[in-house]
């Protein structure tokens, strides 16, 4: 990865590329579940090495390609993100993601991929984060799921919680895309706002996005 | 007091024969390793047993046994090694952990006066607590390290909520040491109903009043309890600092897909 770029502190910022191109990773450095090998990663102007990493991971939060239910309950999910979490806010956290209260009893391990996603992502934002990562939150779950997922995304970055998404799918990154970050073999070989993209753009990425989808 | 003799030996040797002879009977293949393992054991047993001659002459120091504990909690890390080699740096684990069960559980048998400390007490009661949390070390270093590998999802999906690896880690460290003392707890269950153990048998077929040799008995249960549990809890904690950097990330492992 030898990546330079910034993302904008507001709207959905869309990652995309082929697979294998260093999208996740982007992502991973942003969470430090990485740490970069050589260069700096920074978050509103601190280098993220300087910064606790427990305190940074709640105030930028991530979501997973596949869901990442927890043994237990959706309370019990719920209660890992913040163990303080009274039944009242459960439900309001659930809400957001648009699930009804009932959910909360339900065991994590039995819910569809597409409502498992969500409750990973009602836990995510019980921390209140101040950015969320959103990493190819979409490739295990229906069309309808998807839909309520982008959905979710938009809503975030419209409620003033910036959004980073990766995908390889284009489609998905022209729905979402307020601003888009093109990652090939590792490096952001373009940035740019989403609407003069396809113009705008150097002749590889052209190419990339005339591809069409790409398979992971 | 029964002294069965060399003669004896040879007669129970009998016994080695019929296994042979059933193996060649069912076409098992088996008859030269029963034959070596048989010869084997005897060979083993012999030498150890002509060196607790030397060292339970009361003219020879008692470091001399110490130095054979020593050696026995080396040669336990070397096995646990050889049967959990995925582990990373998984000797020096098993060294701590025999070494720390040794002190805790050594220290309350011959500091508290359970038993008197001498060549006779210490080689086989170090013997009894090593060789017998073996299983639960070996167990417990795979179980969490293949847990921590296939759960990595799981366990980055805690991380990235902004729990501390070791908040992360903890429901995967709890099903291993669950896993691995379960057995341990079964057999001390069953002791006396399906299973007499050896140390009892040993003593009893020696003479000893069966009330004594219970008592001895249920004295090296406890210890051989309590010595898997010290000993799984320090591999445990051990893998968990080898599998986590300080600053909360957990590092890949060969056959993950991160």
């Amino acid at each position: 990865m030898d990546a330079s770029g910034a993302v904008p502190a507001a709207g959905v910022t869309v990652v995309v590329g082929p697979s294998g191109s260093g999208k996740s990773t982007l992502l991973r450095l942003c969470n430090r579940l990485e740490v970069p090998e050589a260069g700096v990663v920074r978050f509103r102007g601190d280098d993220l090495a300087n910064l606790d990493p427990l305190h940074l991971r709640r105030r930028v939060g991530m979501v997973f390609q596949r869901p990442t239910p927890f043994t237990g309950t959706v309370r019990e999910n719920l209660r890992v993100a913040e163990p303080a979490l009274g039944d009242a806010a459960a439900v309001t956290a659930l809400e957001r993601v648009g699930l009804s209260g009932a959910f909360v009893d339900r065991d994590a391990r039995q819910l569809s991929g597409g409502e498992a996603q969500r409750v990973c992502l009602a836990r995510t934002l019980v921390t209140n984060p101040e950015v969320v990562l959103m990493d190819e939150v979409t490739s295990s779950v229906d069309p309808s799921a998807t839909r309520a997922l982008e959905e979710l995304g938009a809503g975030l970055a419209a409620a003033g919680v910036p959004v980073l998404w990766v995908t390889h799918d284009l489609a998905q990154m022209r729905r979402l895309g307020d601003h888009v970050l093109v990652v090939i073999a590792g490096k952001i070989v373009h940035s740019g706002g989403a609407a003069a993209l396809e113009a705008d753009a150097p002749a590889s990425v052209r190419e990339f996005l005339a591809g069409g989808a790409t398979h992971e | 007091m029964s002294d069965i003799g060399w003669a004896g030996v040879a007669i129970s040797g009998l016994l080695v024969l019929v296994a042979v002879a059933l193996s060649l009977w069912r076409q098992l293949g088996l008859e030269r390793t029963i034959a070596w393992a048989a010869v084997r054991a005897a060979g083993q047993l012999l030498a150890v047993g002509g060196l607790l001659t030397v060292l339970l002459d009361p003219d020879v120091s008692i470091l001399w046994s110490w130095l054979w504990v020593v050696a026995m909690v080396v040669f336990a890390a070397f096995t646990v090694r050889r049967r959990a080699s995925e582990v990373p740096q998984v000797f020096t684990l098993a060294l701590a952990a025999f070494g720390v069960a040794s002190f805790v559980i050594l220290g309350v048998l011959f500091g508290l006066g359970v038993f008197e400390l001498e060549p006779r007490t210490l080689i086989p009661l170090a013997g009894l607590m090593i060789g017998n949390s073996m299983t639960a070390t070996v167990l417990v270093a795979r179980r969490l390290y293949d847990e921590l590998r296939d759960k990595r999802d799981e366990v980055e999906a805690r991380l990235a909520l902004g729990q501390p690896s070791t908040e992360a880690a903890r429901p995967y460290v709890r099903s291993a040491l669950r896993t691995a003392l379960t057995p341990q707890i079964e057999t001390t269950k069953a002791v006396g109903l399906v299973i007499l153990p050896g140390a009892m048998t040993g003593l009893i077929l020696a003479g000893v009043d069966p009330v004594d040799a219970v008592m001895v008995q249920i004295a090296v249960m406890y210890v051989v309890l309590g010595s898997a549990a010290i000993t799984s809890t320090v591999v445990s904690l051990g893998v968990q600092r080898r599998l986590f950097t300080r600053d909360h990330r957990l590092l890949p492992t060969p056959s993950s897909n991160g």
